[in-house]
């Protein structure tokens, strides 16, 4: 058995590889290649489907009617990553250098809510951010909130749904690349005149508070000039105290790798999402997924859902392309992985 | 004052109930090679870490330069270091790492670019700008650490082990290199260290550290000469130690005499008005004689009998059991004997001389007290 596996070395990664490569062909390249053949029917259920490349109409129609669900999806899932991204990476960080005795625990909270089901846990929160909650009664308390003021059925709560989802999918890898840092890069970097980055980080403080201010005053329709500059003052003070230089020049590039894993494993899922929108959503924050759920399951119009489906794919890996090229991935992760 | 590169005073750091760095006080004068050896857990690393500024002292001051610089953070002080794995940015070119100090202090273009230039020759690396420090060996890595630390020409340069990661043969070259280097730029050196022969090579002066606080301080000669205390004359090279009690004193020796009742000299300032001593020599000060040989008066003499061997080339190592029942390590330089028939054989009879000024003397102990001295 040596010998032979000696002589042939090619049988050993063959064998390691089998069983993935089949699960695959299997479960996933044939039914993506029924799915794209499925694209190009024409005709229902009940009297049975033509396969013709004329049908590729399928896809304009798609377009055509779908855009703005498209459009949502990316808005909603974008939004969600940077959220994820901003929440997960200070609790990562914090983790991972200050954690101590308490990291495992602090992992394991993490990742506890997805010992409850992903169904149960969003239902809950509609039951959360109902109008007769204890947290709306307490923002209905504050002066000056309008009494119509709401979060079910509003786009906050589908983003906020989404980001809660998959913010461990964000954390974990996050996690992982910033563990990996040699505390003693830091210390080198401070030793070599690397200080508090005041003004820089006050700059993307501003920006990034400002940002998410304006975004939320859009939504609520207040006053998002205001609400803006609130958010502004608020991220360039944070970043004022708390980005340093240090972690500019090298924890932050040292722990790109893991930002980049986390937002496609947050990004990629959340995008086709039809959950979070079908529970925490109104008509009005309709996403792609949604729609295609609709036409496969209660329409049953396969051609248009599997062409919609495709273009969902098809976004998606363009999408990752270009991310992967900003961020040069591999120079990267190959970098911090051999540190 | 002024003529003071960095000072300790009174600096402990504690670690919960455990004091690291215990109540120390020293000097570093400007341009000199300064090492703290000792063994792992002295407290040398955390010494040296505090004049860098990652550790704050419980309690005491630290001055660079006259200057309170106790809680000042590290990117505040004229002080940089080269870590003990160097500590290279992974994601940075040679060429970006060197610089790094430079472009945080806002240091333009065209000068960033000479100085690095300017700093790679210097460690023999031109050339080298646009490689990744994943793509260089651990003694460029070395070097590298050394440039980016020297091209913000710090006051005072702080070397943590810098050597330990290269294997035997890299080391003795880059000894020679760093004292090279340091000669060259003229900088203070604080370089710590665990290897005797590391820091005797090097250094102007070492304080050999021991739990928290330093035994002796001093130049190579003097603590290899004249270690005052046991754990010095341990830990730097090989010592024989034998307890003795000092009986009298005669033209400015001290008379001690051994378990055995043998009466040796030893210098009266070294004894310095003790009862109960341990005498010390060194393995190479003691010449070995037949038993029927005149020895020359004034030696300090010893009886004893060979019982191991060991030819290592360039010298003979004997272990002699003297009468007492001491065990005494010999080093014989293989200047006149070379052949086997040559060499002193196990159970001859030899009378053991040295030289009462080569005499070192250490404070008392059990161990060597009553019988049974101690050859390490």
């Amino acid at each position: 058995m040596g010998t032979l596996l000696k002589r042939h070395r090619w049988i050993a990664p063959v064998a390691l590889l089998a069983p993935g490569v089949l699960w695959l062909l299997v479960f996933y390249l044939y039914p993506a290649l029924q799915m794209f053949q499925s694209s190009f029917w024409s005709g229902t259920l009940e009297t049975g489907f033509t396969f013709s490349w004329d049908n590729y109409t399928n896809y304009t129609k798609a377009l055509t009617s779908y855009a703005p669900m498209y459009a949502r999806s990316i808005m909603y899932a974008g939004a969600a990553t940077v959220l994820t991204f901003l929440i997960a990476y200070p609790l990562a960080y914090t983790i991972a250098f200050r954690g101590g005795r308490f990291k495992n625990l602090l992992l394991f909270l993490v990742v506890a809510p997805f010992f409850t089901s992903f169904l149960l846990r969003t239902i809950s929160w509609t039951i959360l951010l109902s109008d007769d909650s204890p947290i709306l009664r307490v923002i209905h308390m504050f002066p000056g909130v309008p009494p119509e003021f709401r979060l079910l059925a509003t786009p906050i709560a589908v983003i906020s749904g989404i980001t809660y989802a998959f913010l461990p999918f964000m954390t974990l890898p996050v996690y992982v690349a910033v563990e990996k840092i040699d505390f003693r890069l830091v210390e080198a970097a401070r030793d070599l005149y690397a200080g508090p980055w005041r003004p820089g980080g006050a700059i993307v403080g501003f920006i990034v508070g400002g940002g998410l201010a304006t975004v939320l005053g859009v939504a609520f329709e207040w006053d998002f000039l205001i609400t803006g500059l609130v958010g502004g003052v608020t991220g360039a003070a944070i970043g004022w105290f708390f980005i340093s230089e240090s972690f500019v020049r090298v924890t932050f590039p040292l722990s790109v790798p893991g930002v980049f894993a986390g937002s496609l494993l947050t990004f990629i899922p959340a995008i086709g999402d039809y959950v979070n929108a079908e529970l925490l959503g109104n008509p009005d924050t309709t996403m792609i997924g949604n729609v295609i759920q609709n036409k496969f399951l209660t329409q049953n119009d396969y051609p248009a859902a599997s062409a919609l489906s495709f273009m969902l794919m098809a976004g998606v890996l363009v999408v990752v392309a270009v991310y992967a090229r900003i961020l040069g991935t591999e120079e990267l992760s190959a970098s911090a992985g051999r540190m | 004052m002024q003529d003071v590169d960095v000072r300790l005073t009174q600096v402990t750091k504690a670690y919960g109930d455990v004091l690291a760095v215990d109540h120390i006080d020293l000097e570093v004068l400007p341009g000199e090679f300064f090492s703290l050896l000792g063994p792992s857990g002295c407290g040398k690393t955390t010494t040296l870490r505090m004049i860098g500024g990652f550790e704050q002292p419980t309690s005491g001051l630290i001055e660079l330069h006259g200057e309170d610089v106790t809680w000042l953070p590290p990117y505040q002080r004229q002080v940089n270091t080269v870590f003990q794995n160097y500590a290279l940015f992974p994601h940075l070119t040679i060429y970006e790492n060197v610089a790094f100090g430079l472009r945080r202090k806002g240091v333009k273009g065209p000068e960033v670019e000479a100085r690095v230039t300017e700093m790679l020759n210097l460690v023999e690396l031109p050339g080298y700008e646009k490689r990744k420090p994943t793509q260089i060996s651990g003694g460029q890595a070395q070097r590298v650490a050394l440039a980016r630390a020297l091209i913000n020409r710090p006051r005072v340069l702080l070397l943590d082990e810098p050597l330990g990661a290269l294997d035997l043969k890299l080391r003795k070259q880059m000894q020679v290199e760093l004292k090279r280097i340091q000669k060259e730029v003229g900088i203070t050196f604080i370089y710590v260290t665990h290897d005797q022969e590391e820091a005797m090579t090097m250094s102007d002066r070492i304080a050999v550290m021991n739990k928290g606080h330093y035994e002796q301080l001093g130049d190579p000669e003097t603590l290899y000469e004249r270690p005052t205390t046991r754990f010095v004359a341990g830990f730097l090279g090989i010592s024989n130690l034998l307890g003795g009690k000092v009986v009298g004193a005669a033209d400015g020796y001290a008379l001690l005499d051994l378990a055995d009742g043998t009466r040796i000299r030893v210098s009266a300032a070294l004894v310095a008005g003790r009862s109960a001593v341990s005498a010390g020599v060194r393995p190479e000060k003691i010449r070995l004689n037949e038993e029927t040989e005149t020895v020359p008066a004034g030696r300090n003499l010893l009886h004893g009998v060979v019982t191991d061997v060991a030819y290592i080339g360039v010298s003979t190592q004997y272990i002699v059991e003297v009468r007492g029942g001491a065990r005494v390590m010999v080093y014989e330089q293989n200047l006149e004997r070379a052949t086997k028939s040559e060499l002193w054989s196990r159970g001859e009879k030899v009378q053991l001389s040295w030289n009462p000024d080569h005499t070192f003397v250490v404070e008392a102990s059990p161990a060597d007290a009553p019988n049974d001295d101690a050859a390490e």
